[in-house]
């Protein structure tokens, strides 16, 4: 095992069968969870009868949609049908390679893995527009479309509030992010780009209030009107994925990845600070959820151009001028 | 009356069969569609004081390529009868129906000579396996309703043994109550 271990090739499939199981389990338990944050915040109990407290109930969900029948329509992409929930669910996995869950375990520390996380977490993007054009149905396609503005107008404000992180730390590389917020976190000292990523990391994940892709109210379900079974269950897992990720980035930005407030670790492993301080943002993401309504498409565009991408460039010269003084 | 088109699969596993069925029972998501006074209390079993998502039904999918059950909630009329028939046909098999109130089942008081614009039944437009009377019934009658399509699928509640209760009080921990 020690051996295998120290192997770069070993670690790294050792590390993606540890990333493909933890990703599985942690999206059952993200929907559990919010269903059961659904249910509290709405007067309800939520899932409670299907196993103890209902923990059961999306591992049959899961079962039910394997067993579910897959439907083509006939008259759309058989191709694009077919990779766009692939498409969907694999760029999401890659971000575990780079994530600092503690000081020993990102799988591989490279120095460009902020790049890495943010150049596939693009190609979302490109799937989700894949599969709403493949399904050659009018909702589809206008969730895809309305899908692919917000993204691009809200991928500009995130890159520039991580740019004012990596202006501080002159570096790319994940640890290295962490190991700079020693004796504070970057949330106190750069609250605007805080702010404005988390709202961005919302935008990007297309969770409410900023599901505009997928209102039902209008578009039907949005891009995945036409996937059934596992298909959907695809787009469904690469989402809670998602929602992971963007708040593990946020928690290695701002939070101080896997080090204890102001330097003391009270004695609690790094990865326990690490997943703790990440699911709280998770929380935090559904309690947005359950909480605001649905902006209009304007609103949802105009927010983007007209608010954040000035605070946020504002915020990286004032960053960049401080820096340059000190 | 209409019936149900399913193939059945090409080679048969007993045991994988009962896990899937047992899995189908309890994650049986309805679509969210209804046309009358019905679908009110449809909306009523899924909000708070009854709470639809304790045995997993809650997840209401807007698209019915994502839905295991369809719920006719109301009067069917001459109209509207199509549309139902295209929405079931697009809901990928293996699929349910359970027809609500007493228009669903056969008209209601809209039925009589000389009536021209409803259709008496759902079952003569998709196949329906439980039927739930009532004008409208209550929310409770839904769940009781969708309970017994539970069994239906499980072939017999005692076979349902991921659910933590039982309504006819076999041994199991704790017996049905609606309101906690």
């Amino acid at each position: 095992m020690e051996h295998i271990l120290s192997n770069e090739l070993g670690r790294l499939i050792v590390g993606l069968i540890v990333v493909l199981i933890f990703s599985q389990l942690n999206a059952l338990f993200l929907v559990w969870l919010e269903r059961k944050v659904a249910g509290h915040i709405q007067l309800r109990i939520g899932p409670k009868e299907v196993g103890p407290y209902g923990l059961l109930q999306t591992i049959v969900d899961g079962l039910k949609l394997v067993g579910k029948e897959l439907i083509t329509p006939k008259r759309a992409d058989r191709i694009l049908f077919i990779i766009a929930p692939v498409l969907v669910f694999v760029p999401v996995l890659v971000p575990f390679i780079v994530l600092p869950f503690s000081k020993s375990l990102p799988l591989n520390d490279m120095n460009v893995g902020l790049l890495v996380i943010f150049s596939f977490s693009t190609i979302n993007v490109l799937a989700i527009l894949i599969g709403g054009w493949g399904s050659n149905n009018k909702y589809a396609l206008l969730g895809a479309i309305r899908s692919v503005a917000q993204n691009i107008a809200y991928e500009i404000p995130l890159l520039l509030s991580v740019l004012s992180v990596v202006l501080m730390t002159k570096t790319l590389q994940m640890s290295k992010i962490v190991q700079a917020q020693g004796s504070y976190w970057f949330f106190l000292i750069q609250p605007i780009a805080a702010l404005t990523y988390f709202i961005c990391a919302t935008a990007e994940t297309n969770r409410a209030p900023f599901d505009i892709p997928e209102a039902e109210s209008e578009l039907v379900a949005g891009f995945h009107t036409e996937f059934s079974g596992m298909r959907f269950g695809l787009f469904f897992l690469a989402e809670y994925t998602n929602v992971f990720v963007v708040c593990a980035v946020a928690t290695t930005l701002f939070l101080g990845g896997w080090q204890g407030p102001f330097g003391f670790s009270l004695g609690i492993p790094g990865i326990i600070w690490f997943l703790a301080k990440t699911y709280l943002l998770v929380f935090v993401i559904m309690w947005f959820r359950w909480t605001f309504p649905r902006l209009r498409f304007d609103q949802l565009i105009s927010f983007s151009w007209k608010v954040l991408i000035p605070l946020a460039l504002a915020n990286l010269i004032i960053t960049a001028g401080v820096i340059k003084l000190i | 009356m209409a019936k149900k088109v399913l193939d059945p699969p090409v080679v048969q596993f007993a045991l994988l069969e009962d896990v899937l069925n047992l899995a189908r029972a309890n994650s049986l998501w309805p679509m969210t569609f209804g046309l009358a006074c019905c679908a009110i209390e449809m909306m009523a079993a899924g909000a708070s004081r009854f709470d639809l998502d304790r045995f997993g039904f809650g997840v209401f999918r807007p698209s019915p390529r994502q839905s295991d059950l369809m719920i006719v909630a109301g009067t069917i009329s001459k109209k509207m009868a199509p549309t139902i028939q295209t929405l079931w046909d697009q809901m990928p098999n293996p699929k349910w129906c359970i027809a609500m109130g007493n228009c669903a089942i056969s008209g209601g008081p809209f039925e009589y000579d000389g009536q021209y614009a409803i259709v008496p039944g759902a079952d003569l437009i998709v196949p329906v396996d439980v039927y739930v009377p009532g004008c409208p019934p209550r929310p409770e009658g839904l769940i009781q309703g969708i309970l017994a399509l539970e069994d239906k699928i499980t072939k017999g509640e005692k076979r349902n043994i991921l659910r933590r209760f039982s309504r006819f009080g076999s041994g199991k921990k704790h017996a049905f109550r609606l309101v906690k």
